[in-house]
């Protein structure tokens, strides 16, 4: 569809605009990621300035050359046609299991798990590659298997190979990154047509399983879940409990996070700036946001992130294949699920499961990650605006549709 | 508007839409979920999560004030201060109780302060149950040695702190002690009444003594420092506390160097007893002392049990005790004068009256004899004072006595001087004494606590200070000192001002005289005569001591009987100059014998040291007054 093009100025920036498929970008996706990213690096800017001795901008200047590498690589992903992926599916997939099988080897650990594989200036963690990836390669199983026809063999298969790396991932033990990766594959599922009554069989399961790890399990002395892990999965029902404990943690940002009011505390932001508020520049970062800038901060925040969602939801029916529904389906409830978790936990009502907050937590594997899900989601979205331009003449590409 | 890949069949597409719209409205219920709670905490209830927040921050430490001197009347510091280190540990910031950690810093702890584990969980926990956040102090007057070790392993000890307090310090060592009392961590009842509502857990306040009866001069007030503390505790910033007001000083009516002399008096006869030296108008008192006595600073480190049961044992004579006015003695000869006067005013006889003492009276079938068995033949009133006879107060105990109510005259006449009840002296734990009365004897004998209702014996026995009656020091000097200065029942006081550290004198303490009884002045000359020629006149019973004082003394000798196999209590008490009274001086010792041998000499010294006289060595006028 590319005409030749006379050498003039105006068509060559035109030509940078076109090659970037910004035309059939979805501007609002776009600017809600750009807000939320330009918050994150605002908010580390302001309340990270002590934790480094002598480098203030340590936090930030990181965060700036991540979003910088993440917004490049949304932009390279946005280029490429998504459906190709799906052929692709056995090697994303096996790529996906290797990776993180590589941090049981070469895991850098770091408080009692490992996650993270030391690279020479980054350190990466695979489960955060692993949600895209994922999401990639079960959609394209997905389908694959649902030609088949739908029973429950299917069900059961397709559900071993979205579960098999959540499985990978909690035996890192990385609990929160697991259960991501649990909600991507029954959301893939569940838009892909599974039965319900297949659901219904899975909730039972997963019911009766939890109910052996959380309670039968530690009777009988087999524990399944870190002790850590346990107690802080169960102790945000009662947080005021024990101030010394893990609800210490969620007491202490909700504490920061509810001290904002309406307008935040800026600089007078003492549970922050005093400590009190622990890992604040990565899974409580809300809580900063609340204390600092206060109920406008923090719903200025999360609207921008119900735009993102929205925009991504959106794609479930603009898609021009079942792939990208699929695509935009996984990627929306891994974004609707961390931030339900990661926000609810800073405000004490879900439990520490150390989920990092799309966009806004500090920490480059999340970042580049979730910009990489973005940049699928504008192929999904240029996809579908070249698909109706091709199918009828009348449609024009809208930057902000 | 809904657009499809073209492998996509239409009934698929609206089962699609359908689960789309599912997962679209979940998306709703999450963010409604979140934007309420958000709204919740910060709009609804973001005010008190802001005094959380500064809770959290803000540090407050409470700053001990120095408690006020205690000044003799001369100004020369009885009671100061020192500072000593304390251990203080912050609960809230020790690791969590039962952990593995806690239990490391407590052993920790149990090296240095010496108690155990437990018995410093005990204490921690009984202050948490006051207030959560009080500090707790585990040990004072920490030596240098501790304190580095302590700073040295900071990191082993969290929550664990070096504090400067304030522990009294008693500049002239053991004089005074029994009036001073001690300075403790105000209990929780009293946090309960209106005295202490200004304090706090963990502030100190007078338990006993001087320091309990001017608590509220001398105590000061607490401030605070206030700091901004991050998550560890540790301070990132000062902010505005409140500084701490010292107490201010009491001057007390004591005479440091009087007190001093009549301590080492009393103290050289090694027996328990007791002295008041007061001023016979206004009621100041300018030595009081009782023995043994004992190290006040005993009170300022922790006390072990042994050591408190040395303090208040029978065998060792209960230095602990106040004898001045917790003493309950019989009182002997020195009562005389009370049943002189109640006779007098009664008209049982007259000054000039002759009575023949015949050695005995005999009652029934009890008979009732001199001391020693002395016949002192026909006397006046002012002879029996003189010789001290005691036929004569035997006779007119029984003519006054009255078999039911509260008694007769000399009843009437011991409690109008104060008998049987407190003093009103600024001290706690005064105690009332005993005027026996034909009521109250035969109470006692109805419950069968006692053999025989009352008799004319009681009365008479009464009449001379022996028997059931008992008396402290104080009151005896209250009555001569009514009689001294003509009727005035004062209420002895120890306190004279209050004054700041630079002198300058903020109140001053009035004593008004409980009553004022009427005194005739012949009756008061004779009895006054008759005591006056009882020390300076040859044939006095305390002329051996007194005879060549050079400052005319009026004074008694006691001796009361206290049973079967104990020895007898000495007394003295003496007005002083006799023609015109200034101070009281009353002595006593338990198994001292006859009051001329021990008491009297004892008095002598004070009164040498008042009238600034040279003072007769101690052990040599014990001594010489036994030849």
């Amino acid at each position: 569809m590319e005409a030749a093009r006379p050498l003039t100025i105006a068509p060559r920036r035109s030509g940078l605009v076109e090659r970037l498929n910004l035309p059939y970008f979805d501007g609002w996706m776009l600017a809600a990621a750009a807000g939320l990213i330009a918050f994150s690096c605002f908010t580390l800017a302001e309340a990270t300035r002590e934790d480094i001795p002598g480098d203030p901008l340590y936090f930030v200047l990181r965060q700036v050359v991540y979003a910088l590498i993440g917004v490049s690589l949304m932009f390279a992903i946005s280029r490429i046609d998504y459906s190709r992926f799906r052929e692709l599916r056995v090697g994303i997939y096996s790529a996906m299991i290797t990776a993180i099988s590589l941090v049981f080897v070469f895991g850098a650990a770091a408080r009692g798990s490992r996650r993270w594989i030391e690279l020479p200036y980054f350190r990466f963690q695979p489960s955060e590659l692993a949600k895209v990836l994922l999401i990639v390669s079960l959609a394209a199983f997905v389908i694959e298997r649902t030609r088949r026809g739908s029973d429950p063999r299917q069900t059961i298969r397709l559900l071993a190979i979205g579960l098999a790396p959540a499985a990978l991932v909690f035996l890192q033990p990385d609990l929160g990154t697991g259960l991501v990766l649990g909600a991507i594959t029954i959301t893939i599922l569940f838009l892909a047509g599974v039965r319900w009554t297949h659901f219904a069989a899975i909730g039972a399961v997963t019911a009766a399983l939890a109910a052996f790890a959380l309670l039968l399990a530690p009777a009988i002395g087999v524990p399944v879940l870190q002790g850590y892990q346990q107690e802080r999965l169960t102790s945000f029902l009662n947080p005021s409990d024990d101030p010394g404990d893990s609800s210490y943690q969620v007491n202490q940002a909700v504490i920061a996070a509810a001290s904002g009011e309406k307008t935040g505390r800026g600089d007078q932001a003492t549970q922050t700036e005093l400590n009190f508020v622990p890992e604040h520049h990565t899974d409580f970062i809300f809580a900063v946001i609340g204390e600092r800038y206060g109920f406008l901060g923090a719903a200025f925040v999360l609207s921008l992130y119900a735009l993102l969602v929205w925009r991504a939801l959106r794609l479930l029916t603009l898609s021009k294949n079942l792939y990208g529904t699929l695509i935009a389906g996984g990627i929306a409830a891994a974004l609707m699920f961390q931030v339900l978790v990661n926000v609810g936990m800073n405000l004490g009502i879900m439990p520490v499961t150390g989920i990092t907050l799309p966009l806004m937590s500090y920490g480059g594997s999340s970042v580049l990650v979730t910009f990489m899900a973005i940049g699928l989601l504008q192929s999904i979205h240029v996809q579908a605006q070249l698909s109706s331009r091709n199918s009828s003449r009348a449609a024009t590409p809208a930057l902000l549709r | 508007m809904f657009r499809h890949g073209t492998d996509e069949s239409p009934r698929r597409s609206t089962a699609l839409q359908k689960r789309a719209t599912i997962v679209t409205g979940i998306a709703i219920a999450i963010f409604s979920v979140i934007g309420l709670r958000l709204w919740y905490l910060q709009i609804l209830s973001g005010d008190s999560y802001r005094d959380q927040a500064n809770d959290n921050r803000v540090r407050e430490v409470r700053v001990q004030a120095p408690r006020g001197e205690i000044l003799d009347r001369d100004g020369k510091v009885l009671v100061a201060n020192r500072t000593e280190l304390a251990l203080q540990v912050l609960p809230d910031d020790l690791p969590k109780l039962g952990s593995p950690q806690r239990a490391a810093v407590m052993k920790g702890l149990a090296q240095i302060t010496g108690d155990t584990p437990q018995e410093m969980e005990a204490e921690i926990a009984a202050v948490l149950k006051e207030s959560r956040a009080s500090p707790v102090i585990l040990a004072r007057g920490l030596g240098a040695g501790k304190v580095y070790f302590l700073r040295e392993h900071q990191d082993r000890f969290p929550g664990v702190s070096v504090e400067r307090v304030f522990a009294r310090e008693y500049r002239q060592g053991s004089v005074a002690a029994h009036l001073f009392g001690n300075v403790g961590e105000v209990t929780a009842e009293q946090l309960g009444l209106p005295r202490y509502a200004t304090l706090d857990q963990g502030d100190q306040v007078g338990q006993s003594g001087i320091e309990y009866e001017y608590d509220r001069y001398l105590r000061g007030r607490a401030g605070s420092e206030r700091f901004q503390v991050d998550a560890l505790g540790r301070p990132t910033d000062q902010l505005n506390g409140r500084p701490a007001h010292a107490g201010d000083n009491v001057r007390l009516t004591i005479d440091a160097d009087l007190q001093a002399t009549a301590e080492g008096a009393l103290g050289s006869f090694g027996l328990p007893g007791a002295f008041v030296a007061m001023n016979v108008d206004s009621g100041e008192v300018l030595a009081m002392g009782s023995a043994p006595s004992f190290d006040p600073s005993v009170f300022t480190r922790p006390i072990t049990e042994r050591q408190y049961k040395a303090l208040v044992s029978r065998e060792n004579d209960a230095p602990l005790a106040n004898r001045a006015i917790q003493g309950l003695y019989p009182t002997g000869s020195i009562f005389k004068v009370i049943t002189g006067l109640a006779a007098l005013n009664d008209g049982l006889i007259t000054p000039g009256e002759i009575v023949n003492d015949s050695g005995e009276v005999k009652v029934d079938t009890v008979t009732f004899k001199n001391a020693q068995d002395a016949v002192f033949g026909p006397i006046d009133m002012s002879d029996a004072f003189k010789v001290s006879s005691d036929v004569y107060f035997y006779k007119l105990g029984y003519e006054s006595n009255v078999r039911t109510g509260r008694g007769g005259v000399i009843q009437a006449e011991a409690r109008q001087l104060g008998l049987g009840e407190q003093t009103g002296i600024d001290l706690p734990a005064e105690v009332e004494g005993l005027v026996p009365t034909p009521a109250w004897r035969n109470r006692l004998f109805r419950d069968k606590l006692t053999d025989r209702p009352w008799s004319a014996g009681d009365n008479i026995n009464f009449a001379v200070g022996q028997g059931d009656m008992q008396a402290d020091p104080l009151q005896m000097a209250v009555v001569y000192a009514a009689i001294a200065n003509g009727g005035t029942v004062l209420r002895p006081h120890l306190g004279e001002r209050v004054e700041t550290a630079t002198g300058e004198v903020l109140e001053e303490f009035e004593s008004v005289p409980k009553r004022q009884v009427e005194i005739p002045e012949e009756w008061r000359s004779t009895i006054l005569n008759g005591l006056t020629r009882a020390a300076m006149e040859e044939g006095g019973t305390s002329y051996p001591v007194f005879g060549n004082f050079p400052v005319p003394i009026a004074g008694k000798t006691g001796t009361a009987e206290r049973g079967i196999g104990v020895a007898d209590q000495a007394w003295y008490a003496a007005v002083a100059p006799a023609n015109d009274p200034e101070i009281v001086v009353v002595v006593t010792l338990e198994r001292g014998g006859f009051g001329a041998d021990s008491a009297a000499p004892a008095a002598a010294r004070i009164l040498e040291k008042y009238f600034q006289l040279p003072i007769t060595p101690a052990v040599a006028s014990a001594q010489e007054s036994r030849e």
